[in-house]
């Protein structure tokens, strides 16, 4: 299994697409590792930099609702993947990406608007991190010296997922 | 209780339900091509499965880049090829065979009513036109796929849309999708299959039913589907006159397929196409869609017709009507890539290819490419397209270039004026 947790990437939008998270033009690489550098290159924010040490630190994302729309890439999965972030917190998720996440044994986790915008309230702290449980469905924020804990569910067959570190080894011993 | 066409689909491919609310289906058909498979047989092999399921029952091919452009290109359809010959995947389509895979693996009679359909691209819904499941799954659900002919799905609700009305003059499918997608959202059918009915669904050919439920997608939708009639067993007869005794035979069997009258829907949708005009996008997301007359003017670079949209000869046709006798303006250049050799071979048995060229189209291979910015068509930074690809998405042809979405009649009358144009002037 893999680990859940760290520094918060915070992305204020809806509807972050796979483009923007890894371009096309990079969907030539053959392995993981050589897409690490390329990490949400065509995502346009105001302050954000996919370069900067916000997103080299960020062990987890959040973010508003329909994240990961688009292409079935699981490229985008594995950009973050390499680059250590292995949660993303959303008002609602794409359906490919939600299970592509779950597939690779990383959670893409579901809440309502307003914990999410409680969540974002954080995103000023510089000292912000989130710890995750995902046996127990619950993340707490700290940052800022403030501290709040959320409540989460994910189907049983996607912990089951996380739990084996992922779909593959599961189903050939299965079906 | 009736069923919708999917939960029909759904119970007859039913393998197991290992938890609730996650169902494994047995799948008919899984697609793949040299983008999403070749990191999969790659992992395969190193997790030493480099098995196939059913080899009669995965179709491959090189499409996204192709001929290759360089080492890195080459290498994927190499990888692509060696596993198609290492497990005698017969329909392999390699470079003058090969075409945009979702207008290629249809015309080759591949997917049937009733079918599971999986490929690792999103717009693998657009084989729901034939009355199928068909979704895009990303490379690890691709390699199951591929080792053991299974896919797990959340079953998902079924949106209908209730599409009615005779389509206007140079008002086509691509402006019913998009309408529909500007009207409910790129969400607005997350989780969902996408059910078309109606009499203007009815009246639509087979390529116009898959450029609807191609762009399913957008909407976030899981499959489009269009219900199996007379005009599937037409397009499918050649590949299934050995099958059936007569045409109507097989139009009885594959209604089987079609929704039940007491299906229970999510949410039904009027869909009036009465005063439907031609439509266009405007931003950067498939739901911001304005009428072309709304957008006529605005500047453009290039003109791009093609893709598993608007690639097929019902598109070259329509675009080849209108720029008959005229030629590009001389601020644009325009592209034309035909989805497969067979359109390719027939738009030039009927003189479609002729009209393109003498206006002044650059007309290329069956590929991919230029859609999504990989090959082919790439726009440089600033520069705006007049496309009938399905994602408009900040950089998809390229890096700061900007993407109109439209029908191939819309791009063919902006191509002459060289700025967004509104088609029916020249119908």
């Amino acid at each position: 299994m893999k680990t859940f947790g760290g520094p918060v990437l915070f992305l204020d939008r809806s509807d972050i697409n796979t483009d923007e998270i890894i371009p096309a033009k990079y969907l030539t690489e053959i392995t993981k590792e050589d897409l690490r550098p390329y990490i949400l290159e065509d995502l346009k924010l105001p302050g954000f930099d996919p370069n900067g040490p916000k997103t080299k630190n960020a062990r987890v994302i959040v973010s508003r609702a329909n994240f990961g729309c688009g292409s079935s890439r699981e490229h985008a999965p594995w950009v973050f993947e390499v680059n250590g972030i292995t949660v993303v917190i959303a008002e609602s998720f794409a359906r490919i990406f939600r299970q592509n996440m779950f597939n690779c044994g990383m959670a893409a986790i579901e809440l309502p608007k307003a914990d999410i915008d409680q969540i974002f309230s954080y995103a000023d702290a510089v000292d912000t991190t989130m710890n995750v449980d995902i046996k127990a469905g619950t993340l707490t924020m700290s940052g800022g010296g403030k501290q709040s804990t959320f409540h989460f569910e994910t189907s049983p067959f996607d912990k089951a997922l996380v739990l084996a570190g992922g779909w593959v080894d599961y189903a050939d011993q299965k079906y | 209780m009736g069923k919708t066409t999917s939960e029909k689909i759904f119970d007859a491919h039913l393998v197991n339900e290992p938890f609730p609310g996650t169902k494994v289906l047995r799948l008919d058909a899984v697609l793949c091509h040299e983008i999403t498979t070749p990191i999969a047989i790659d992992d395969l092999i190193r997790r030493g499965k480099d098995r196939v399921f059913d080899p009669t029952k995965i179709k491959a091919v090189i499409d996204h880049v192709t001929p290759s452009k360089d080492t890195k290109t080459a290498t994927q359809a190499k990888i692509l090829r060696d596993w198609a010959r290492r497990h005698e995947i017969k329909d392999f389509f390699d470079i003058g065979a090969n075409g945009v895979c979702h207008a290629l693996f249809p015309e080759r009679g591949f997917i049937r009513p009733g079918y599971t359909v999986i490929m690792g691209d999103s717009h693998t819904c657009t084989h729901g036109a034939f009355g199928a499941f068909a979704a895009g799954i990303g490379t690890t659900d691709l390699e199951v796929g591929i080792l053991k002919g299974v896919c797990a799905f959340r079953q998902p609700k079924t949106i209908k849309f209730n599409v009615t009305g005779s389509l206007p003059k140079g008002v086509y499918a691509k402006d019913v999708i998009l309408h529909i997608i500007g009207k409910i959202g790129v969400n607005g059918a997350t989780d969902r299959v996408m059910e078309f009915h109606g009499s203007t669904i009815d009246d639509m050919t087979m390529e116009s039913r898959m450029t609807l439920c191609n762009m399913a997608i957008e909407a976030g939708g899981t499959s489009g589907i269009c219900q199996p009639d007379m005009t599937t067993v037409d397009y499918l007869w050649p590949f299934i006159n050995g099958d059936f005794a007569s045409k109507e035979a097989a139009l009885a069997d594959y209604s089987q397929w079609r929704a039940d009258a007491d299906a229970e829907y999510d949410q039904t949708i009027e869909i009036d196409v009465a005063a439907l005009q031609p439509t266009i996008t405007f931003g950067y997301k498939p739901d911001q869609v304005k009428t072309v007359s709304e957008m006529a003017g605005t500047p453009l670079d290039q003109i791009y017709i093609g893709s598993c949209t608007n690639g097929r000869i019902e598109d070259l046709r329509i675009a080849a009507r209108i720029l008959k006798g005229h030629k590009l303006a001389p601020n644009v250049r325009g592209i034309l890539s035909p989805a497969t050799p067979k359109i390719q071979q027939q738009a030039m048995h009927e003189g479609l290819i002729e009209i393109f060229m003498e206006a002044g189209f650059c007309v290329t291979n069956p590929t991919c490419g230029a859609c999504l910015g990989m090959s082919n068509g790439v726009l440089a930074e600033g520069e705006v397209c007049a496309s009938t690809t399905n994602r408009n998405f900040m950089g998809r042809m390229g890096k700061g270039g900007m993407v109109h979405l439209m029908s191939p009649a819309t791009a063919a009358a902006s191509a002459i004026e060289g700025m967004i144009a509104d088609p029916r002037k020249y119908l």
